[in-house]
């Protein structure tokens, strides 16, 4: 088996005297999206932003490409990024000129073709030079998407990425997300509320409960081990009665 | 520190600039203002000339100085709000962007809108009131250069505090800066102050900058004492507020605070 992407080990974080992540341990490895699921307030986003160095972990390791990230931040995040409904992008600026200034920013060579290739793929050629403060949701959705894929990373954090978005736009988008990957061999951590989506999406899910991984295995293995007939209700099982 | 990452910040500044009249406008609308304002009184002071001399020197040249300051402390704390305004901290520091490298685009940033606002100032100055700031001489660049740093320090400090404390702080870009002016004999000389408060000022790198701006429009001379005070205390603090911006960065980190500030 090569080596995993990321590798997560009694990660934990308190803030004060609450416990926002207790001790979870897993990995990603590469071309895998892993999905992580659990209800509001489960760890989800607190863990992701742990991956990506915008909070420090209480204790616990985490490890990308085979680095610290606590030692190695500036070349392991070189090679992640990361997409969610909660972020926006400077609002005066175009589309273009938002993803132009994240390539300087991660250095990018080749910018031309990356930026011809990520505006084919998301379908923004018509809103290239659009304001940002004047896209819709679901267009927002796809710049943000956009800025992650562009500097081609190799393991891509989204956190809820089709959160309001109608079902079309947010079909569309995992067709996107299905298709780098099958191009680059891109892994992604994938967390939604929407339980089709992440049995669709996912190959393997974590199930956080508490700040706790309650259930870990592929959705088909999950939905067996509880006895239910889909995810929605393993989902519902385990928020109202605990894992 | 990476070039190519502080340029990509400065870039996304300046395409915010290019199409943000409300954003140049502040830029100058209270420098013009402030021009206007005391322009006007220092005329009316000339009329007391014996009394008061160099009165428009001495008020327009300390007016151009202070918004130096304030300018270049503006560069630093705006800038950093702007990123909380677009919700783009996250996307920030979540690249490889180090905090220093930030500090550097803010510091860049900072350095253009002195540039622009001094450089309308001057103008303005010598057409409304055909005061030329150049008669300091050659004084005038460590005096701009001391003042720069000093804004940079406040501004520093500043984004520290609302990295902090949040959006409840933001009402400090704009008054912070204002704390200090009583203490750094802009428009009067540190005689004037109380004993004990000139014991305060004299650890204030501005108060020598504009204490050595007067002497060298009343006698001509540079005094070399304030000038080594402001660059001293300039240095100190400077090395200080950073060391401070990337302790708060830190403890953000740790309490989250960094994520609620940007989200």
């Amino acid at each position: 088996m090569p080596d995993p992407v990321v590798e997560v080990r009694n990660l934990t974080k308190r803030f004060g005297e609450f416990t926002a992540v207790d001790g979870i341990s897993f990995a990603i490895q590469p071309g895998e999206i892993l999905g992580l699921l659990g209800p509001n307030g489960a760890g989800k986003t607190t863990t992701i932003h742990m991956l990506l160095g915008l909070i420090t972990p209480t204790s616990g390791g985490i490890r990308m490409f085979g680095l610290d990230l606590a030692r190695h931040r500036e070349a392991i995040l070189q090679q992640v990024n990361f997409s969610s409904t909660y972020i926006s992008m400077p609002y005066s600026l175009t589309v273009e000129e938002n993803l132009r200034v994240v390539a300087r920013l991660y250095g990018l060579a080749d910018v031309e073709r990356r930026l011809e290739d990520v505006m084919k793929r998301l379908e923004m050629e018509d809103i290239r030079h659009k304001l940002t403060r004047k896209l819709s949701s679901g267009q927002m959705t796809r710049l943000t998407l956009a800025k992650a894929i562009l500097t081609e990373p190799k393991i891509l954090f989204l956190d809820e990425p089709t959160a309001s978005l109608d079902p079309d736009i947010a079909h569309k988008i995992r067709g996107v997300l299905q298709d780098v990957r099958r191009s680059t061999g891109l892994s992604m951590l994938y967390s939604s509320h929407n339980m089709r989506e992440m049995e669709e999406m996912s190959d393997r899910i974590i199930f956080l409960q508490r700040g706790q991984i309650v259930a870990e295995g592929t959705a088909k293995a999950i939905v067996e081990r509880y006895g239910q007939s889909d995810l929605e209700d393993v989902f519902l099982k385990i928020a109202r009665e605990g894992g | 520190m990476k070039l190519h990452r502080i340029m990509a910040l400065l870039s996304r500044h300046l395409y915010l600039y290019k199409r943000s009249p409300p954003r140049i406008m502040e830029i100058f609308y209270w420098p013009l203002l402030d021009l206007i304002i005391w322009g006007f009184i220092s005329m009316y002071l000339m009329k007391f000339q014996g009394d008061l001399p160099g009165a428009v020197t001495f008020f327009l040249g300390a007016l151009i100085l202070w918004d130096i300051l304030f300018r270049a402390q503006q560069g630093i704390t705006i800038t950093f709000l702007e990123e909380i305004w677009a919700r783009n901290l996250l996307n920030l520091f979540a690249s490889p962007l180090k905090p220093s490298e930030f500090l550097a685009s803010t510091m860049a940033m900072s350095i253009l809108k002195v540039i622009a606002v001094s450089t309308v100032m001057v103008l303005c100055a010598y057409a409304f009131y055909s005061y030329n700031i150049f008669i300091i001489g050659a004084s005038l660049v460590p005096f701009v250069l001391n003042l720069v740093v000093t804004g940079w320090t406040i501004g520093v400090m500043t984004t520290s505090l609302i990295m902090r404390f949040g959006h409840e702080a933001e009402v400090l870009a704009w008054s912070m800066v204002f704390l200090f002016q009583p203490i750094s004999c802009v428009f009067y000389p540190l005689e004037v102050l109380p004993g004990w408060l000139q014991s305060i000022a004299w650890f204030n790198p501005a108060t020598h900058i504009f204490e050595g701006m007067r002497g060298v429009l009343s006698d001509g001379t540079l005094s070399t004492i304030h000038l080594t005070w402001a660059v001293g205390l300039n240095l100190v603090y400077l090395a200080l507020t950073i060391l401070l911006f990337h302790k708060v960065f830190a403890i953000c980190k740790d309490k989250g605070l960094l994520v609620r500030v940007g989200e």
